[in-house]
């Protein structure tokens, strides 16, 4: 753990989508370590290294909230882009929205704040000038500065994520009272493995006193 | 033109008067509500539609078609261009079996052709099919919801028609309807533009400022029975020097106070003279300037 980090992220709402409920989308209870990542990552990465989410601490009550809104059903598909490429024109490369509308409810979570304690590993493609010092030290000057890559989202785009740098001799902020006490959150997604064909994998969240410890990525508590 | 190389974040606020600038399909369309505080809400795409809409309208000929580079791929059926039909068979394009191309170099072709010719995905993104991995381009532009200073009172309001739809109904002489209006409402949003992904989809500085102009003028545009009379009333844009930025978005957007004018505080408001907007320009991180473009 010696070049861990711990990053305060909050923000007014959040989705963290369940797999099983994504047509109607319902959240996680908490953020999930992919979702961490994620942020992390909007911050500060580079192919070099992999960060790893060591533990999330939930500060806030965990509470939902439903918003319906107007969706587009379809994707645009490669062929109709390399039809339109040869022939030069883009005429009949839309969507109309009121012809694939779909009206879809959301599950949110409010008023959200975590703390997320990670640290990274240098990868395969890491070379003599990739130090983990290094990576270290940009993170940390650019969070510390509120500098990003791209706006850290919590879950989904729509709901942007505020960041504060923990130094490491500060304490963190306070547990609320209603996280008190040890809950079992069920399955919950850890990451997707994306070295073996986009697949999903699973641990079992167990929040005590508002900290998650998540497991590594390759133990036995991960399965696919 | 070369993509932006600065970011941005910025606050924009626009007022309702008399309408619903946001009806909540779960809620008969009532305006949306945020049930814990009574803030009224409009959300990210409802603002997207009216941005895509805007460069629509600014960026068409005479006869409808879009200006080359400034198509729009998510379309309301409103600004349908019908010609596509025949294009299409003119052309003889045969329609192919769905196919996602393997070759990473062929998906990045076609992406980079999609941010080319339409302004919204290079703007805000799409998901495609066609980007190996992920599967969608992420535009440099991300909204959040906005949300009203002060909480408001939807009014439901009843109106009458003089005539009825069907036959059998004749002898009612006449139907009756609702509508939903917020009396007043002043609405903040805020936006976050990354120089980096606009690097990505080639979102240049010709694009920022058409951006800008769909933010002033995109409710001049969008005017109907329902929304009553809408208007932008203030965009502040927070520039970094850095691509990567210069201080945190949320301190930034901290700098910007909406208040109640004082002496009135227990009055409902109606009109944008009930606020007062403040920038504490002081308190302005180095390496951040304000443009106050609206």
């Amino acid at each position: 753990m010696a070049y861990g980090i711990r990053l305060k992220v909050w923000g007014e709402r959040a989705c963290f989508t369940r797999p099983e409920m994504k047509v109607e989308r319902v959240s996680y209870d908490v953020i999930t370590p992919s979702a961490a990542r994620g942020i992390l990552e909007a911050i500060h990465w580079k192919p070099a290294i992999r960060w790893v989410v060591d533990r999330i601490h939930v500060i806030n009550p965990i509470r939902f909230e439903s918003i319906r809104r107007n969706e587009v059903g379809g994707k645009l598909s490669a062929a109709s882009v390399s039809k339109a490429i040869k022939a030069g024109r883009t005429d009949g490369l839309i969507t109309l929205a009121d012809e694939d509308r779909q009206q879809r409810a959301a599950t949110v979570l409010r008023d959200v704040a975590y703390v997320v304690e990670a640290h990274f590993e240098l990868t395969a493609k890491a070379d003599v000038g990739d130090s983990e010092g290094k990576h270290l030290d940009i993170f940390n000057r650019r969070a510390r500065k509120g500098q990003y890559f791209h706006a850290p989202c919590l879950g989904v785009r729509e709901f942007p994520a505020s960041f504060e740098l923990i130094e490491p001799d500060t304490l963190l902020p306070a547990v609320h009272a209603d996280l008190l006490g040890e809950r079992e959150l069920g399955w919950m997604l850890h990451d997707i493995d994306f070295a073996h064909d986009m697949t999903p994998r699973f641990f079992r969240a167990v929040m005590c006193d508002g900290v998650i410890e998540v497991p590594a990525w390759n133990s036995e508590e991960v399965k696919a | 033109m070369s993509a932006i190389a600065n970011r941005y974040e910025f606050v924009y606020l626009f007022d309702v008067t008399n309408g619903n600038p946001n009806g909540d399909p779960d809620a008969g369309n009532m305006p949306r509500l945020d049930p814990e505080t009574n803030q009224g809400l409009v959300t990210d795409v409802c603002l997207k539609r009216k941005i895509r809409n805007y460069v629509a309208l600014e960026k068409a000929d005479a006869e409808g078609k879009p200006e080359q580079g400034y198509v729009i791929y998510m379309q309301e059926k409103s600004v349908l261009n019908n010609q596509h039909k025949q294009a299409y068979a003119a052309l003889g394009i045969e329609p192919e079996a769905k196919k996602l191309p393997k070759d990473e170099a062929k998906a990045h072709e076609l992406t980079r052709w999609m941010c080319a010719n339409f302004f919204d995905v290079r703007a805000f993104g799409a998901v495609m099919t066609t980007e190996v991995n992920a599967g969608q381009v992420r535009g440099p532009i991300q909204l959040a919801f906005a949300t009203s200073i002060d909480p408001v009172i939807p009014l439901e309001v009843s109106i009458t028609r003089m005539a009825v739809t069907n036959e059998k109904d004749l002898e009612k002489e006449r139907t009756m309807g609702r509508k939903h209006i917020i009396p007043y409402g002043l609405y903040r949003a805020h936006g976050f533009i990354s120089a980096k992904l606009a690097e990505r989809t080639g979102f240049s500085e010709g694009d920022l400022e058409l951006l800008w102009r769909a933010l002033i003028n995109m409710f001049e545009h969008d005017r109907s029975a329902a929304r009553g009379e809408m208007a932008a009333r203030k965009l502040i844009v927070f520039k970094h020097d850095h691509p990567m930025g210069n201080a945190p978005a949320h301190k930034l957007f901290d700098l910007v106070k909406v208040q109640r004018v004082e002496g009135e505080a227990d009055t409902p408001a109606r009109s944008f003279a009930d606020y007062e907007v403040s920038i504490d320009r002081d308190g302005l991180p180095t390496g951040v300037t304000i443009e106050e473009v609206l």
